[in-house]
């Protein structure tokens, strides 16, 4: 439906407009702990109350939107590019190549990418920006996101490859690389795009959990994945309906970006 | 028809009432699988928690008293100014598989704790100098020990050191406490049954432990165990999170307790090791004991107990907790929150603000890092408070989390880091037992380990009164010497000493005779007095 | 078939050799918690320090792993202190089980609903069966273990909750896709029902893919068993996985990437083979 794009699309411009103007928009510091106030409930001073330091998370909702809202699309826009290219090179290629290509991703996928994240880390220094560490993050966890897709590119690149659509071009004088520029790249968009918005919220997800070793992002920088661990404790009764704001403003970006996307993929 | 009726009412009732204390599965949760079960070489909480359910020791430290009672010796004697302790054991015991108990086990056990090549932890706590222990078996039921050197508070000692079967075919699954482990689904749970040839008896005469078995399910989700709790599934939690203690306290006040303030502490401290890679500029700050007094003035803690500990801590004055009450200093004054005197103190050392921003006498910016153990909530929020506090007086703390190893190869092997901030946990009031924490050549003198001669002054003093408390048996000599290393540490602050934590636990209203204590075990110290009402509404 | 089982050993050989590789160079590698305890002295921390030392030549380590694993020793867990064959043999069961009941609840949901979805091409249901895979791709895997716990649901459940949106959104994009291709646009101008539409056309020009991404979901269910399992304590080799991490145990770590390494490239060579079946068929 048109109208639902439409209003996706106005909504990720809202939120957009709403983290770039934060600094006009935030009505405390996001790091700034009002320790007479922990655990405040909505007020006209705290929008959406306080976290456990006494931090405005009004605030802090704008500035994560912008760490995460920044952060996590340009991953997956690395992870699906890289699969992309890699599975769909395989895939039109053929032959060994192809097997060569696809058991690497397969190898890829099982080995344990975590100690690269801890050794990364361990590089950086100690007095580094929380800025500087969590694009690095992401930057990594974008490097690191493509095998899964790759696969399934591959599969589909080949049997595009394969296809009479393919023969005909081929045979009309097509050489290798205006075919894929301009047959195969636009028909592995629906895929591509499915890669992409699906890893937006695993790559805000795996940041939250990262957390967990100290590989997330550093106090007192917000992100939406630490303001999501908050939610971890809920069943102590004490989580109020506005912490889980976080977590549907998230869910609306998600399926807006998801909205955006998908336009004319069921036929009409 | 109304009397049979009645009969049957009644005949429940009676029986009910008769089981009401016999019987029962006692539920809870380990935090992580248990390493091993031989009780010499126990070193983690899980597998120390099942030495303390199923292992017999020769005397226990009453956890609420704090008073040493006898177990499985009936009496002991200190000699040799403290080398030589001879017990008188209890005859006629036999382990949990019938096999006889004699002074050959004490003898057994002595020697497998002391082997050299196993290094165990509660084996160290006795090596108290060089040579090797002997134990004497002098009869079937008395043995003596004679260590190399004395041990100051050698009989509380005892009270790790589980009694093993030196001819028992199960080896040391065969044992002398209130349980015996009977099932084992590695990674998922355990379940210990009671010991049938258990010595202890309650004052009718009848067999102790009450409760029939313990199920111990490894469970290392605190919400999840929470959860678990509130529905039934499980009895108590030994040690619980401030902000669940709240939530019990408001829907279910008799299920939370709060012993009190624990022996925990939580410090932070700069690293001073000579050669580590830090610039020299930043080693000169962290040796300065103006610097380090500075430091600890700017932070507020009673805004960290209030805040981050949701009040059920309070802030630390030293190494000591006041809930040990002998050693504890009680003269020292807490530290105060005072950034203007905190400026005061860092301007002798040549440090000025410029702007907003403080600077050293040569003109860098004063910023340093602080790890920290990443998961743990409380240390993640007291570096972020010290992070604000210390804006107050123009200093950029950056906060790192690290997952454990990461921060133990940093701590102990390449010293590439500016502050540290970790939290003790002390088992054990006597001060030997921190004996390689205050020895500047140990190991874990952590702001500058393995020193091969002290560094300086005040460390040589500290190590001089350490072994002077040690050398003594003399209850009231070891507390002067030890209160003036409080008084050294209070002066010199290596460590920053922060707050001291509550201990909170809580407990379903379905377990009888439970008293919550400030030691640990904090819920289960009386285990075997422990029983469960034999509630027919229960859910399992 | 030689050729293949050829080439899975290599790749699975060399799985093990680079997992080592990282977690060796990880920091951390080599200490222990307990080097920490107060109680014990300097001998006893430098023994400690000395123990875990043996394992610090990378190739030493790893020719001595190979030399054992002919004889089918898999070596001993440094932070259980138990032989890996013994672990491995306690707690696959448990992660087979969860992860086939992801997979199969997983399927069972995503693929009807995708269907549905492309052939009804009703937009309500498309709207909202998008709300609900956003949903359940944002909600963390914490809070929806909480969720089961408070609602008693089972804990294994959790890992088709993990499958499902993606499954779910790939195989929607590749029957949309398929649907819209002439000849399935001929057929149902031919006034084919939409049931032989769907049996005779769409789903045979999209099985190639369909295929690849079963084979990937059993990977990706496999990796998500890992922080499942530990957040929900199920006795796994996902749980075992995440505290072999956590205790930089290169023993377990080498053994299982070679495992998570063989069940991929057996997964995806299985799902390849069965593609070409059906592109072979097909034409």
């Amino acid at each position: 439906m048109k109208w639902a794009r439409l209003i996706s699309i106005g909504l990720l411009v809202l939120v957009a407009a709403a983290c770039l103007l934060a600094n006009f928009l935030a009505p405390a510091p996001y790091a700034h702990q009002f320790r007479d106030l922990p655990n405040a409930a909505p007020s006209h001073q705290h929008f959406l109350g306080t976290d456990d330091l006494g931090r405005d998370r009004f605030s802090r909702v704008l500035y994560g939107t912008r760490v995460s809202l920044l952060l996590a699309p340009a991953a997956a826009l690395l992870s699906s590019l890289l699969a992309g290219l890699i599975g769909g090179f395989a895939g039109f290629v053929g032959g060994w190549t192809e097997r060569i290509v696809m058991a690497a991703t397969d190898l890829f996928l099982s080995l344990p990418w975590l100690f690269l994240l801890i050794t990364v880390r361990a590089i950086l220094p100690l007095n580094v920006a929380p800025m500087t560490s969590v694009v690095i993050t992401f930057a990594l966890l974008g490097c690191l996101g493509w095998a899964g897709a790759a696969r399934v590119i591959c599969a589909d690149a080949r049997t595009f490859s394969q296809s009479d659509f393919v023969l005909l071009a081929r045979a009309s004088g097509s050489s290798g690389f205006r075919l894929l520029w301009r047959h195969l790249i636009p028909n592995l968009k629906p895929i591509l795009f499915a890669q992409f918005w699906i890893s937006i919220p695993v790559f805000i997800l795996t940041e939250a959990n990262l957390g967990i070793l100290g590989l997330g992002v550093a106090e007192p920088l917000p992100s939406w994945g630490s303001l999501l661990r908050e939610l971890e404790s809920f069943s102590s009764g004490s989580t109020q309906p506005w912490q889980f704001v976080p977590l549907i403003l998230f869910i609306v970006v998600v399926s807006s970006f998801h909205l955006v996307l998908t336009k004319q993929e069921l036929p009409a | 028809m109304k009397k049979l009726f009645a009969v049957i009412v009644f005949a429940i009732f009676a029986v009910s009432v008769a089981l009401a204390q016999a019987g029962g599965e006692l539920r809870f949760c380990l935090h992580s699988e248990p390493k091993t079960f031989n009780p010499v070489l126990m070193e983690d909480d899980s597998s120390e928690t099942i030495r303390y359910l199923t292992g017999g020791v020769l005397m226990r430290v009453n956890r609420q008293t704090q008073e040493v009672e006898p177990e499985l010796a009936t009496s002991w004697k200190i000699t040799d100014s403290g080398r030589t302790i001879t017990f008188q054991l209890r005859k006629d015991l036999r382990f949990s598989d019938g096999t006889q108990f004699s002074a050959a086990d004490v003898a057994f056990t002595m020697q497998q704790l002391m082997d050299p090549a196993l290094h165990s932890p509660t084996g160290d706590s006795f090596r108290s100098g060089d040579g090797k222990v002997e134990t004497r078996v002098l009869a079937k039921d008395r043995v003596a020990i004679t260590f190399p050197a004395p041990i100051s508070g050698l009989d509380k000692l005892f009270d790790q050191v589980a009694i093993m079967s030196a001819t028992s075919p199960l080896k040391e699954m065969a044992v002398l406490g209130p349980y015996v482990v009977a099932e084992n689904k590695a990674g998922a749970y355990l379940i210990l049954k009671r010991n049938p040839n258990y010595w202890k008896h309650d004052g009718n005469g009848r067999q102790l432990p009450y409760i029939d078995s313990v199920r111990l399910d490894i469970q290392q989700n605190r919400d999840i165990e929470m959860v678990r709790l509130t529905h039934g599934e499980i009895d108590f939690i030994n040690s619980l999170d401030a902000e669940y203690f709240d939530k019990l306290a408001s829907s279910d006040p008799a299920m939370a307790h709060d012993a009190g303030v624990s022996l925990d502490t939580e410090f932070m401290w700069f690293n001073q090791v000579q050669n580590s890679p830090l610039p020299a500029y930043k080693k000169a700050w962290f040796t300065s004991t103006n610097f380090r007094h500075a430091i600890s003035e700017s932070i507020n803690r009673s805004d960290m107990a209030r805040i981050a500990f949701r009040g059920h801590a309070q802030a630390a004055i030293g190494p000591v907790s006041p809930a040990n009450k002998f050693w504890f200093n009680a003269k020292l004054q807490p530290h105060p929150f005072d950034q203007k005197a905190a400026l005061q103190l860092l301007a002798q050392d040549g440090f000025r603000m410029q702007g907003d921003t403080l600077h050293d006498r040569d003109g860098h910016a004063v910023e340093f890092s602080i790890i920290t153990n990443a998961g743990n909530k409380y240390r993640e929020r007291m570096a972020t408070m010290m992070q604000q506090d210390l804006s107050g007086i123009g200093i950029k703390l950056n906060v790192v989390t690290l997952d454990f190893p990461s921060l133990i190869e940093r701590m102990t092997r390449t010293f590439d880091y500016e502050t540290c901030l970790l939290g003790l946990v002390n088992t054990d009031l006597d001060p030997n037992s921190v004996m390689n924490v205050w020895l500047s050549s140990s190991e874990n003198h952590q702001w500058n380990p393995s020193q091969k001669t002290p560094a300086t002054q005040w460390e040589a003093e500290i190590d001089r009164l350490m072994k002077d408390q040690a050398s003594t048996l003399d209850p009231n000599q070891r507390k002067a010497s030890f209160d003036k290393v409080q008084e050294i540490v209070w002066q010199q602050e290596p460590f920053i000493y922060l707050v001291n934590k509550n201990a909170l636990s809580a407990v379903s209203t379905s377990v009888r005779n439970v008293h919550p204590v400030a030691l640990r075990p904090q819920v289960y110290w009386n285990i075997d007095q422990l029983s469960l009402t034999s509630e027919v509404a229960r859910n399992h | 078939m030689a050729k293949l089982a050829g080439k899975i050993l290599i790749v699975v050989l060399l799985g093990g050799f680079l997992g080592a590789t990282l977690v060796r160079f990880a920091p951390g590698f080599g200490v222990d918690e307990e080097e920490l305890d107060t109680r014990l002295n300097n001998q006893s921390v430098q023994a400690m320090r000395d123990a875990q030392g043996h394992d610090r030549n990378l190739l030493a380590f790893y020719s001595r792993y190979l030399a054992q694993l002919l004889h089918g020793d898999l070596g001993v867990s440094r932070t259980l202190q138990r032989p890996v064959s013994q672990l491995l043999a306690e707690r696959f069961p448990e992660t087979l089980k969860s992860v086939g009941l992801g997979l199969l609840v997983g399927w069972s949901l995503a693929l009807p609903l995708a269907i549905a979805v492309v052939m009804s091409r009703a937009w309500l249901l498309d709207t909202l069966s998008n709300l609900l895979v956003s949903l359940l791709l944002c909600v963390p895997a914490a809070v929806l273990a909480l969720l089961f716990v408070l609602e008693q649901v089972p804990a294994r459940l959790l890992l088709s909750l993990v499958v499902f949106p993606k499954v779910f959104r790939y195989s929607r994009s590749l029957l949309a896709r398929s649907s819209s291709l002439p000849h399935v646009l001929t057929a149902r101008a031919k006034g084919l029902g939409n049931m032989r539409v769907l049996a005779w056309h769409i789903l045979p020009t999209a099985a190639p893919q369909l295929v690849a991404l079963a084979g990937v979901s059993l990977s990706l269910a496999f990796a998500a068993a890992i922080p499942v399992e530990a957040l929900c304590d199920l006795p796994g080799i996902g749980q075992l996985a995440w505290k072999a991490a956590l205790g930089r145990d290169v023993e377990l770590l080498v053994n299982l990437t070679m495992i998570v390494t063989l069940v991929t490239l057996l997964a995806n060579s299985a799902s390849d083979l069965a593609g070409k079946y059906f592109r072979t068929g097909d034409a």
